[in-house]
């Protein structure tokens, strides 16, 4: 998706080559350098680095073995790469699902306004009268845990911030003179929300989906680390992370080191696209701010 | 100012209503068996009477409605109900937890604070300068920095390579936490209070950077200049009055991010404050708990939010004003 955007944005700004220009294509060479190396990264190496090989442990990281083997002599590199895909994978369904309720709600609060509206205001005073952590142990508490207790998780507390900013735009549509003229035509309020406010409000749904994306993966790793996020047989960034605490005391530092350098480079990447990609989508909010 | 506190108070009240009929519903919903959950690898040794037996004491062979009618009236009289994995009263955990936490987030947030707005000073006075974008760069570093995984590193490089300072827990082995000196309780506190204070260090320094670059730009600050007012000068006199108040202001509506943070510092160093009840409370179905500390952190994040809007209104006499009229 992300080369598409690329493409189309850049087409009126090919001739203009500033400094500007050249830093933005750059980071975003560098993300794809990113989400492509961990992609075929992980296809490359296969499931094999993942069983226990007790002649190979505790290596430090080198030439044949990359960031090293762990206590059991499983590959780290292999565990990494595993496990940024699975959270990539897992933050990005999450994100949806936030951006997805986020708009949702952002609607029902902007068109439909009234009792909609102050429904929605109050369920985002909620959300945010919690810290994120805490509603989120609740809620993955409940689904005891897993990839859907996660996902239902960060899903449900990220959506507010998403939902205000659609309900101000939501808002600002509702009272434009084309959309009072297609009332006038006798078109329903469902007709209008597909037909005027849905386009207009694609741009903030895909900003609001990628700048949630590393906020998503962040907190899944912080799920899995505390243990009640993904299984512990599957490689997540929390859950390798969470191992290896057991074995910081014994010395062995690329164990927390690597796989954590790797969580941090792929949530920065992440969160400079989607810096770029808000500034690039909606010029106006920008001015506002 | 009653009629003020007498607002915040009604609207305390109605916001746990709805934290805890909300967090009562999700559990609800759930599909753990809380008998089952409870006895865990014994659920093959115990017949149904005695299963009957624990869901009696408990009251869950009653209806979900009456549950929570019950569990609401007695929450009103200040009884959270027992937390199964300590055996005690909820209330009397969640002070003790809170005891320990409470020193934590202090320190973290002071620390969070002072650092983060001196840097942001710095930084925005020397804009553009190396020291800036190297300032600017470590914040926007440590925002995106998985705070557990800041902790690991703090503890292999302080803790496990250079020996400073102990790896875990708010006590050596064998000792109460109530029982140690300030030197040692500092020496096991400062590890967890850095790396819960520098996701709050980078947020206070770009706000901070970022409003002290207001004012520079202001017609004010030219004028100064004009008159002749060093650099230092005019961020001594007309930055740090301008930009005081809202740094406060954000750093006690922080609160919530605060606790959340401290869930994470306390689990990688073993710290036994409230954030470590919560993720045993998560992880071994303890409900009463788990719901205790629900509604405790909306205190607290309320209580930070509360703070936060009573400064504003006391310095500035603008909201004061227009809230009256």
């Amino acid at each position: 998706m992300s080369a598409s955007v690329e493409c189309s944005v850049d087409a009126p700004r090919a001739g203009l080559l500033s400094a500007l220009g050249w830093l933005r294509t750059s980071r975003w060479l560098a993300c794809i350098l990113v989400l492509g190396g961990i992609l075929v990264g992980s296809a490359w190496v296969g499931n094999t680095g993942l069983s226990t090989n007790l002649a190979a442990r505790n290596l430090h990281p080198g030439l044949g073995r990359l960031l090293g083997t762990d206590w059991l002599g499983r590959d780290m590199t292999t565990r990494v790469l595993l496990g940024l895909r699975l959270s990539l994978w897992v933050g990005f369904i999450a994100a949806l699902l936030s951006a997805v309720l986020g708009i949702l709600a952002g609607i029902a609060a902007g068109f439909l306004g009234g009792f909609a509206d102050r429904a929605v205001a109050w369920m985002i005073d909620l959300v945010m009268s919690l810290p994120h952590l805490v509603s989120q142990i609740l809620i993955a508490f409940a689904f005891s845990g897993g990839a859907k207790g996660v996902i239902a998780a960060v899903g449900l507390t990220h959506w507010a911030l998403l939902a205000r900013i659609v309900r101000a735009e939501a808002q600002r549509i509702k009272t434009s003179e084309y959309v009072l003229l297609s009332s006038k035509l006798g078109h329903t309020k469902g007709w209008i929300a597909r037909h005027h406010l849905l386009p207009h409000l694609l741009p903030q749904f895909l900003v609001g989906l990628l700048l949630m994306f590393p906020h998503a993966i962040s907190h899944e790793a912080a799920l899995s680390f505390i243990g009640l996020g993904l299984s512990p047989h599957k490689p997540s960034m929390g859950i390798v992370l969470a191992e290896s605490l057991r074995h910081l005391s014994t010395g062995f530092w690329w164990l927390a080191v690597f796989p954590g350098l790797a969580l941090l480079v792929t949530v920065k990447v992440f969160d400079i696209l989607g810096e770029d990609i808000r500034v690039l989508l909606t010029p106006r909010m920008q001015q506002d701010s | 100012m009653t009629r003020l506190a007498s607002a915040k108070l009604l609207r305390l009240v109605v916001l746990l209503v709805a934290v805890s009929s909300l967090s009562y519903g999700i559990l609800c919903l759930s599909p753990i068996d809380p008998v089952l959950a409870y006895v865990g690898d014994d659920a093959l040794h115990i017949s149904p009477e005695q299963r009957h037996k624990i869901a009696e004491r408990w009251g869950l062979d009653k209806p979900a409605g009456k549950r929570f009618a019950l569990w609401l009236g007695r929450i009103v009289r200040g009884d959270l109900g027992r937390s199964q994995i300590y055996d005690r009263p909820v209330l009397d955990v969640i002070v003790e937890k809170a005891h320990l936490s409470a020193g934590l987030m202090a320190v973290a947030w002071c620390l969070s604070g002072i650092l983060g707005f001196t840097l942001g000073v710095l930084a925005g006075a020397a804009q553009g300068s190396w020291l800036d974008r190297l300032l600017r760069w470590f914040a926007y570093l440590v925002a995106s920095a998985p705070a557990f995984w800041v902790g690991m590193i703090l503890l292999v490089v302080f803790s496990v390579t250079l020996r400073m300072v102990p790896s875990c827990c708010a006590a050596p082995p064998g000792m109460e936490p109530s029982q140690v000196g300030f030197g040692l309780w500092l020496r096991h506190l400062i590890l967890p209070a850095l790396t819960l204070s520098l996701t709050g260090v980078a947020n206070m320094l770009l706000h901070t950077r970022q409003r002290l670059l207001d004012v520079l730009k202001s017609d004010y600050a030219l004028l100064a200049r004009a008159q002749g007012a060093s650099l230092s000068a005019i961020v001594w006199h007309h930055g740090l009055r301008n930009i005081s108040v809202p740094a406060i202001n954000i750093h006690f509506a922080s609160f919530s991010e605060l606790f959340g943070g401290a869930v994470l510092a306390e689990q990688v160093f073993a710290y036994p404050g409230l954030g470590q009840a919560t993720v045993q409370a998560g992880l071994r179905g303890d409900v009463p708990l788990l719901l205790g500390i629900v509604l405790a952190s909306a205190v607290f994040v309320f209580t930070g939010n509360a703070m936060a809007d009573l400064l504003s209104r006391i310095v500035d006499p603008r909201i004061r004003l227009g809230a009256r009229t």
